[in-house]
């Protein structure tokens, strides 16, 4: 992209019209698919499936903010995620029975969960992001860790006297009568089911029309300039902090959107290794990898076939694990074995021969 | 950066392959005889044509909690295997099917949306807790009955038509606190817990809530987690300090049989709940350490009733291994299902709902005698009501106290 500046007006609408191509994707997957459920062809796999596809695509994007983008390592996405989904869900437990219309006590979730996570991310990178190297990796992947531990042993009910807090049990609450809302180990049960496509899709176009936008902006840019050549920024005059953080808290609140979409579309919300430990990040990881660090378009796609693919092979059984193995280390190949990368390229050269024979 | 990534990426593929290997050996057992009684069953449902029940079950086929799953899984496949060889269900055959839920919420709801395709009619499943409250929700609207065998926190059979086998967590608790109360087993007792897992922090919260009611004095309550389950000698030295006669265990026998070790000669008494099942075979474990152990337990696979010895002796035939409760949770739920089926006379043609409706209906007065209890009842909410049986380890087996 830098090197494009000379002739800047043409690489302008060149990015236009590629950001253009993926609002269109996905919103042309959106109408097809309400089309589908309209006519009720949809299987109930695909249907509970299409919620946790934008999450993911969500969390994708907010990973290649910053590790394609800001070029900086996070290994604690899923944490950030978390707290996005233990706030929200908090809030809209608090506010199941006080008659506040379903669509503006959402909407408010949805800020809470991600203003939670952004404090949670600016708290990290403050000092993190002042260093050189891969400090925040190894910060994120605690990160991620305590505050599952932390919300794990987190008891929190309301009662008459106001809030209560306990990290014991739930008789250290001290409760008179009310509810206990974080129950420890077991979570937090009954979440309204608010999440849906829709919302999903609403939400992954605005995260995508954010992280797009600053790209091509001048703080994007000088985002950019910190990752490739940290010393050239310094010297013309860029704070190198303060960009950082900007994109890392940015992430992070995005990342606190997926975690209320996840919260909201399940009614049992716990803090398992699964859904929100160390291999969840990893997994968030995998789809920004996969679908091309610093490639917006690319992650959003192989996040959809990554949750996609365990799901479609389920009729495999057993071996439905190992056949999505074998695929992610074909895929992995694909996109970075030497020998494959030169003959993709020597496709891709006739093919581009070929397109701009027929544009002239 | 680079560096840094390839090296986690590639540790990470590493310990996901060998969490693969520690689990492969069961699952290639399970499917050969899985294989087997698949092919069996969708034969003898041809046999008398076209309409068949069609009953699911689901669990952690894969991952850390498998062995759950795949309990369930068998003990549920095993009984539809002797339903269908007695008949079937009011004539009609029944075929199986089962999906993997790796113990997550979400996976959960999808490997039940995926049974749901198939056109399952009744449910029983999942195994563990937080995808059975997930699913429960789900299968609401659906109005399909569901009986989980094992999904015991509280929360589990909140919605109308979710009903359990087992015993729900706080119910452990205060039977284990009444027990302990009622035979004068001891005044001062001492508590070691899990308190990142569920059904260990359910049971002792419902434990603690109840002790003072029957003269427990509870004097020591100790907390350990998931990541810090190796070395439990913090925990013994605050029990022998308060001076404890019993120490309450409830926790799964893999970490309790190394807090037996570790209290050797200690001169506690110690009292476990249902997920003791299982410490006799504890590998490298020093039995004569357990002498003397109780545990409230539904199903023991050492029981000599002509019921356990049969469902043994045919669960080892075909999955090689002793059944574990959870096997005996989900057979036990089959038959449950099939008595309903049969007490409500319906066909495998009507609607999931009708059918939903229609057991639900008979659960009000159903009893059952099974496995994991005899005269099983159910109340609205769809939690059981049995005795559960005490055990206590003598001269190594489980010998049941009256």
């Amino acid at each position: 992209m830098i090197q494009m500046k000379p002739k800047m007006s043409s690489s302008k609408s060149k990015t236009f019209r590629d950001n253009l191509i993926t609002y269109g994707m996905i919103v042309v997957v959106y109408v097809i698919v309400e089309l589908f459920l309209k006519s009720g062809n949809v299987s109930s796999l695909m249907k509970g499936l299409l919620v946790p596809l934008t999450i993911y695509s969500i969390m994708a994007v907010s990973l290649n903010l910053v590790v394609g983008i800001s070029g900086e390592l996070s290994l604690g996405h899923a944490g950030f995620m978390c707290v996005g989904a233990f706030a929200s869900a908090t809030w809209s437990m608090l506010m199941k029975n006080s008659g506040i219309p379903a669509g503006i006590s959402f909407t408010i979730a949805i800020i809470i969960g991600a203003l939670c996570a952004a404090f949670f991310g600016f708290l990290i990178g403050i000092p993190v992001l002042r260093l050189k190297g891969d400090y925040l990796a190894i910060v994120t992947l605690a990160f991620g860790e305590i505050i599952k531990n932390l919300i794990n042993a987190l008891y929190f009910g309301v009662d008459a006297n106001g809030a209560h807090f306990s990290l014991k049990d739930s008789m250290d609450l001290g409760m008179d009568g009310g509810t206990v809302i974080i129950k420890g180990a077991q979570g937090i049960t009954g979440t309204p089911k608010m999440s849906n496509f829709t919302v999903g899709i609403v939400l992954l176009l605005i995260a995508l029309f954010v992280v797009l936008n600053l790209m091509n902006s001048r703080t994007g840019r000088a985002i950019m300039a910190i990752r490739d050549n940290r010393i050239a920024a310094e010297s013309i005059g860029l704070n190198i902090t303060k960009y950082k953080l900007l994109a890392f808290t940015l992430s992070a609140a995005i990342a606190g959107v997926g975690g209320v979409l996840y919260a909201h579309n399940l009614s049992s919300l716990q803090a398992l290794p699964k859904n929100f430990g160390y291999n969840q990040s990893i997994m968030i990881l995998v789809f920004v990898v996969m679908g091309g660090i610093g490639n917006i378009r690319g992650s959003v796609i192989s996040a959809v076939i990554l949750t996609l693919l365990p799901e479609v092979l389920r009729n495999l059984n057993d071996y439905r694990m190992l056949i999505y193995a074998v695929i992610l280390i074909m895929m992995m190949l694909f996109t970075s074995a030497p020998a494959l990368i030169s003959f993709r390229e020597r496709v891709l050269m006739k093919f581009g021969m070929q397109k701009n024979g027929k544009e002239k | 950066m680079k560096k840094l990534l390839s090296v986690v990426l590639a540790t990470s593929m590493v310990t996901a392959l060998t969490a693969c290997g520690s689990s492969g050996t069961t699952a290639a057992t399970t499917t050969a005889a899985a294989a087997g009684s698949a092919g069996e069953s969708t034969e003898t449902a041809a046999a008398s044509g076209d309409l068949t029940w069609k009953i699911g079950s689901q669990g952690p086929l894969t991952g850390g909690a498998a062995v759950y799953g795949l309990a369930v899984t068998n003990g549920a496949e095993l009984a539809i295997k002797e339903i269908n060889e007695n008949g079937g269900i009011n004539g009609y055959k029944v075929e199986y099917k089962k999906a993997d839920d790796e113990h997550d919420q979400e996976k959960a709801v999808n490997a039940y949306n995926s049974l749901k395709d198939w056109g399952m009619q009744v449910f029983v499943g999942p195994t563990t807790s937080a995808p059975t409250i997930a699913v429960g929700t789900e299968a609401e609207n659906d109005n399909m009955f569901i009986i989980t065998p094992s999904g015991s926190a509280v929360d589990c059979t909140n919605p109308k038509n979710v009903y359990r086998v087992c015993f729900s967590d706080p119910a452990q608790g205060t039977k284990s606190a009444e027990y302990i109360g009622k035979h004068k087993l001891a005044t001062k007792v001492g508590i070691i817990y899990d308190s990142s897992d569920v059904y260990s922090s359910g049971i002792h919260d419902a434990f603690v809530q109840e002790a003072p009611k029957e003269g427990l004095e509870v004097v020591a309550d100790e907390q350990f987690t998931a990541d810090s389950k190796t070395d439990f000698s913090t925990q013994l030295g605050k029990m022998k300090d308060s001076g404890a006669e019993l120490v309450f265990l409830p926790f799964y026998y893999t970490e309790a049989a190394l807090v037996l070790t570790q209290a050797k000669g200690m001169g506690f008494k110690f009292f476990g709940c249902d997920g003791m099942d299982g410490i006799l075979s504890v590998e490298n474990f020093d039995t004569s350490l357990a002498e003397g152990l109780m545990l409230l337990t539904p199903f023991a696979a050492d029981a000599t009733d002509d019921a356990t010895v049969n469902f043994v002796k045919k669960y080892k035939e075909a999955y090689n291994e002793t059944p574990i409760q959870f096997a005996a949770d989900a057979y036990d739920g089959v038959y449950i299902v099939k008595k309903a089926i049969e007490a409500a006379g319906l066909k495998p043609d009507q609607s999931v709902s009708d059918i939903g409706t229609a057991i639900e209906e008979q659960m009000a007065s159903l009893t059952y005698d099974g496995l994991t209890g005899s005269g099983m009842k159910w109340d609205a909410k769809g939690d059981v009501d049995k005795e559960p049986k005490a055990v206590v380890i003598k001269d190594g087996a489980y010998t049941a106290v009256e």
